[in-house]
Formats: C-alpha cells, sequence, structure tokens
C-alpha cells in the first residue's frame, strides 16, 4: 500500500463540521494540559468548508474592498490549504498586520491591490515582499444590524 | 488497544509549539523572542529559538527573568490552552492525511506508522508532511523517522538540533543510523533519566551507540527492565506498538491554584464546586462515572512564615455518577467535614489550591445500580445534556450550577492576566483582519 495526501476531507454526508476541530481528549503519552479548555467549536455547514483543518474565521474591519463586496465588520471565510491566483481575495501580511487585500499578478510580480475606488490601486510598493496568509473563500455578512458581531 | 509493532514510525512535533500558535495569529511575533507562562503566569514553559538565545530556560520563574524579558523586548503571554488544544486537533487532522495509524503522544507530538511506505520516499513523503502543516496551519514542525520509536524520538531531537537537515531526519536509513548513533550523547535517549545517566557514564557510556552495544541482561539488573527495552529499541527491535486508541480514562483530575491566597469558606466551597462542574462536564464527555470525589485544599509551602494545613477528604456517592449536581453535593460535604474556622488564638489559614480527584472510571452504561439511593439516571441526564448543549453554543461558563459562582465574578480563578484572544473557539475574538 502507498501512502498518499488527500487534498480535502469528502464533501459528501449531511451534517456540520466543525471549524475548528476540537483537540484530542486524550492523548496516549502526556495528559494535555489543553483538557480543560477545550471549548464548542465553531460550526459551518460541511459543504462550504472542504478543509477543515486549513479554515479560519476572521472578522474585517475597514472599507477597503468594497469593490470586492466585502464590508465593514463582515466574516471571511480564510482557507489556507488554497493557492492564490490573479484576482484572489486573500488575507496578507502587510506591516506586520493581518489584512484583506486583491492578489494581482503583474507581469510576473505578484502585487496586493485596495479594491476600492476611493482609494489608489496598490496597496504595497512593488518591491516589499508579500506573504499570503490564506485565501478568502467567501465572506458573510449581517444585513440586519442586530446580528452582526460587536 | 495496541496494534502490531510498526517497521517504521514517524515522530512529528511542533516546534515551540505553544509560541508557534501565537505567532500564526499576529505576525508582529515573528523573528522576535516569545515565551509563554505555566497556569497563573508562573514559570516560562515555551520559548522560541530567539528566547533560548537570550538564555531563557525551560521552567525557568517568571519573576526571575521578568527585567531581562522588558530590556530585551521579550513578548510574554500566558498559556491561551484554548487555542493550543484546538491548534494541536488541526494538526493532528494534518498528519492523518499521511497516514491512517496516528497516536497521539501529548498536546505536540505524535507518532504515525510509516510501515506502509516504500523506504526511499519516506523522506520525501515528511518533507511534504511538514510543508502542508506548515501552509495549513501555520505551525513548523520537525519529523524524525526510526524503525522503533525510541530511534523515531531520538531522529527528531537531530532534526531538532542539526539545521542542514532541514527539518526532517531519517534513521531507517543505515547509513544515517551509523553516522548519528555514534555522535549523539546518551543523555538525549527517551527514557534515560537523570539518574541512569549517572550510572551509564560510570559504565563509560557516553554515545548512543555506545548503550546500543552494551549486554542487554547484565543491564536488566542495573537498569531495570526498561533500560533493557530501550537497548532493544536502540538496536532497532520494536518494543513499543503504536497506542492508536489511546486505553479509557481511569481517572481525572480537575485542580486549580487560586489567583491570591483565600481564607473563607464560601470561597472555597464555590471553587470546589466549580471545580466539580469541570469534572462533570469531562466525566460526561466520555460517558464515565464516579463513585467517589476527593476534594483537596491546602496552603504554600512559599508562605514559610504563615501556618500550613493541607487536607485531602474522599466522599462516596450511592453509585457511579457524571452528574454535576451530585458531584457538587459530594464536594461541598467534603469541605464540611474538614473546614477549621480561625479562632482567636488561630490564624486563619491561607489557601493556595484546591482540587477534585477521581480514581476508578467506570463507563456509567454497565455500572452497577445502587439498591438503596440511587440516582434519577433519566432525569439527571436530561438536565445535564441541556446544560452541556448550553455552554456548548454559547461558551462554556454559559450555564453553570448556582454553587459554582457565575463565571465572571469568580474572583479567585487562576491568573492568565496576558492571555492572547481565543481566535479560533470564539466568534466574539476572531482575529482582524485590516481591509
Amino acid at each position: 500500500m502507498s501512502l498518499r495526501r488527500v487534498a480535502t476531507l469528502p464533501q459528501d454526508g449531511p451534517g456540520t463540521v466543525r471549524v475548528p476541530l476540537v483537540g484530542p481528549a486524550v492523548c496516549a503519552g502526556f495528559p494535555s494540559p489543553a483538557d480543560d479548555f477545550l471549548e464548542g467549536a465553531l460550526e459551518l455547514p460541511r459543504w462550504l468548508v472542504p478543509n477543515p483543518p486549513a479554515t479560519f474565521l476572521m472578522q474585517v474591519r475597514g472599507e477597503s474592498m468594497r469593490g470586492a463586496g466585502i464590508f465593514d465588520r463582515d466574516l471571511a471565510c480564510v482557507d489556507r490549504s488554497l493557492l492564490p491566483q490573479h484576482d484572489s481575495v486573500v488575507v496578507a501580511v502587510v506591516d506586520a498586520l493581518l489584512s484583506c487585500k486583491r492578489y494581482r499578478i503583474e507581469g510576473n510580480t505578484p502585487r496586493l491591490a485596495f479594491d476600492n475606488p476611493d482609494l489608489p490601486a496598490f496597496a504595497v510598493d512593488e518591491a516589499s515582499e508579500v506573504e499570503i496568509w490564506g485565501v478568502v473563500r467567501f465572506t458573510i455578512r449581517w444585513h440586519v444590524a442586530r446580528g452582526r458581531l460587536a | 488497544m495496541s496494534g502490531r509493532a510498526p517497521r517504521a514510525v514517524a515522530l512529528i512535533d511542533g516546534n515551540s509549539f505553544y509560541c508557534s500558535c501565537e505567532r500564526v495569529f499576529d505576525p508582529k511575533l515573528a523573528r522576535v523572542p516569545v515565551i509563554v507562562l505555566s497556569n497563573n503566569d508562573g514559570c516560562a514553559i515555551a520559548r522560541t529559538a530567539e528566547a533560548k538565545a537570550l538564555g531563557i530556560r525551560m521552567g525557568e520563574p517568571y519573576f526571575k527573568i521578568r527585567d531581562l524579558c522588558r530590556s530585551q523586548g521579550v513578548r510574554v503571554f500566558s498559556s491561551n490552552y484554548t487555542l493550543y488544544g484546538d491548534m494541536s486537533g488541526r494538526t493532528n487532522a494534518v498528519y492523518r492525511q499521511f497516514s491512517p495509524r496516528v497516536e497521539i503522544y501529548s498536546i505536540d507530538e505524535s507518532f504515525l506508522d510509516l510501515s506502509d511506505v516504500a523506504a526511499p520516499v519516506r523522506v520525501e513523503l515528511a518533507r511534504d508532511l511538514r510543508a502542508t502543516v506548515r501552509a495549513w496551519t501555520g505551525i513548523p514542525t520537525c519529523v524524525g523517522i526510526g524503525p522503533t520509536k525510541t530511534l523515531a524520538k531520538l531522529a527528531n531531537h537531530i532534526a531538532k538540533s542539526v539545521p542542514a537537515l532541514d527539518g526532517v531526519c531519517d534513521l531507517t536509513d543505515a547509513a544515517a543510523y551509523d553516522h548519528w548513533l555514534c555522535r549523539v550523547a546518551v543523555g538525549e535517549v527517551w527514557g534515560i533519566g537523570r539518574a541512569s545517566l549517572a550510572k551509564l557514564e560510570a559504565m563509560g557510556v557516553e554515545s548512543v551507540a555506545d548503550l546500543r552495544d552494551l549486554d542487554p541482561r547484565p543491564v536488566r539488573k542495573g537498569l531495570t527492565v526498561v533500560g533493557e527495552r530501550i537497548i532493544h529499541e536502540l538496536r532497532g527491535l520494536a518494543c513499543l506498538p503504536l497506542d492508536l486508541v489511546p486505553a479509557r480514562r481511569k481517572g481525572c483530575a480537575v485542580t486549580r491554584s487560586f489567583s491570591a491566597r483565600i481564607t473563607d469558606r464560601a470561597t472555597l466551597e464555590e471553587a470546589v464546586a466549580a471545580h466539580a462542574t469541570r469534572l462533570g462536564e469531562k466525566l460526561r464527555r466520555e460517558g464515565l462515572g464516579t463513585d467517589h470525589v476527593t476534594v483537596f485544599y491546602h496552603t504554600s509551602e512559599h508562605d514559610r512564615d504563615a501556618p500550613q494545613r493541607s487536607v485531602a477528604t474522599t466522599v462516596s456517592l450511592p453509585e457511579h455518577s457524571s452528574d454535576t449536581l451530585a458531584l457538587i453535593q459530594a464536594v461541598r460535604l467534603g469541605v464540611a467535614k474538614t473546614w477549621r474556622d480561625p479562632s482567636p488564638d488561630r490564624p486563619a489559614w491561607r489557601y493556595s489550591k484546591a482540587g477534585v480527584v477521581t480514581n476508578d472510571l467506570w463507563p456509567l452504561t454497565d455500572s452497577p445500580r445502587a439498591l438503596i439511593g440511587a440516582l434519577d439516571r433519566a432525569r439527571s441526564g436530561s438536565l445535564m445534556a441541556a446544560m452541556d448543549a448550553c455552554n456548548a453554543r454559547w461558551g462554556r461558563g454559559a450555564v453553570v450550577p448556582a454553587r459554582a459562582g457565575l463565571v465572571a465574578r469568580r474572583e479567585w480563578t487562576t491568573k492568565f492576566d496576558m492571555r492572547t484572544p481565543r481566535y479560533t473557539t470564539q466568534v466574539a475574538e476572531l482575529p482582524v483582519a485590516h481591509a
């Protein structure tokens, strides 16, 4: 038998997956010090989250991505197992902050761009190094004020 | 359950795991020294390479290094076990995509069975595993591969200490095995403690290869059966199988230091009730019950001039149960039996820690029922299920028994003054992406 990595968890089947997964309840060697601190996981429908261990939720703050339909206080589902393509919406490290940006490939150079007509096109100098944290799979926005996160 | 011994096994672990978890969500922590402190912000229990380079040792009390941390810009955090437990679950989910047989050894170490992976591609697979874990979860790891668990653990140590290996060392490779065993000190072998080390050094054993070449039979007398087993494992003869399904929990404890010393009965009762509540949750999660609880509380040996008192008492339940209310009743009885009020000629004891412990857990479904005093399991079961469901949905401590006190108002709870947000499990504490 040879072992091959499966790219994603099976998507069929009903129900929800836990994002994130709950850690190990019992370790074989040492008792887990996290045992007393495990919390209920944030649940999302399985068909929205093909790869739970690589999926993280974030809150978007700011208006620089309005053109992508992403607004202040929306919730972003970020998948670290996706590779960014031209025009992907990504979370990148900009000035040591996690930052939601448009990923553009100009010639052979990847660049991070705002997506807001009121702002300059590019968020980062051409010369700066771009570190991609993850790719935004989808965002959630509330259309009632009460449901929104504080 | 214990399976057959594997022919090739990998030990993968997270580098400075707790610190790495913090770094995933805060890019400002990259390349700066970071340490994580134990409960009550006592000692350093995780250090990045930059922190180790400043001379901060494992387990060093925080008060001794506070000034150093301030002057050197070390970022210091309380332990955020909710986050670490979640990240541990994620890394293990990735490991399972590479090998169906995984033993979770501790929160940051797992053994993977690689017996079915052809020898030439083991290192390639290990590199792919490292890269995938790093990409998907952000956690850097090292992988050691060996024909036995002891050699895998040794290989992991080598992978960590020799940067040229780029995080992977394979001792199933004969050349690597010959090269490294005579170059690594015997003290690095898994299971060789300080006492054994002294004996071995007296025998002239310096390297791992020296230990491997000892005759195991005489060793059995000096270093016990464990020593003999280590020698067999170092020779590539697997003695330790993989524990794929951890044994059923036999005992369970919830113990905590208070944030400050406590002297009054009401606070102690609230604390042990809160611990009993947590104990109930842990037992229910695994369908287990207990028919006794031991309550303990004691003063601190650090308060050298203050009067000392240490109390432990065991209270029996009528039958095995995981009902929080029954457990609270039992632990309160334990306090009632042992509490002593201060008097004019005896100042109050200043208690530093309390806990509830139980041994001999039993699956509730096949535990014997009490003839007299049986608890109403149907009624208790629905109440506990409702309470657990509320706490799962709205966060731990959303619903608590009144005896345990509201979580937000508990003043005695362990200090985590410098804890980062629970980035991955609390909607209100999600990381922010600036747009």
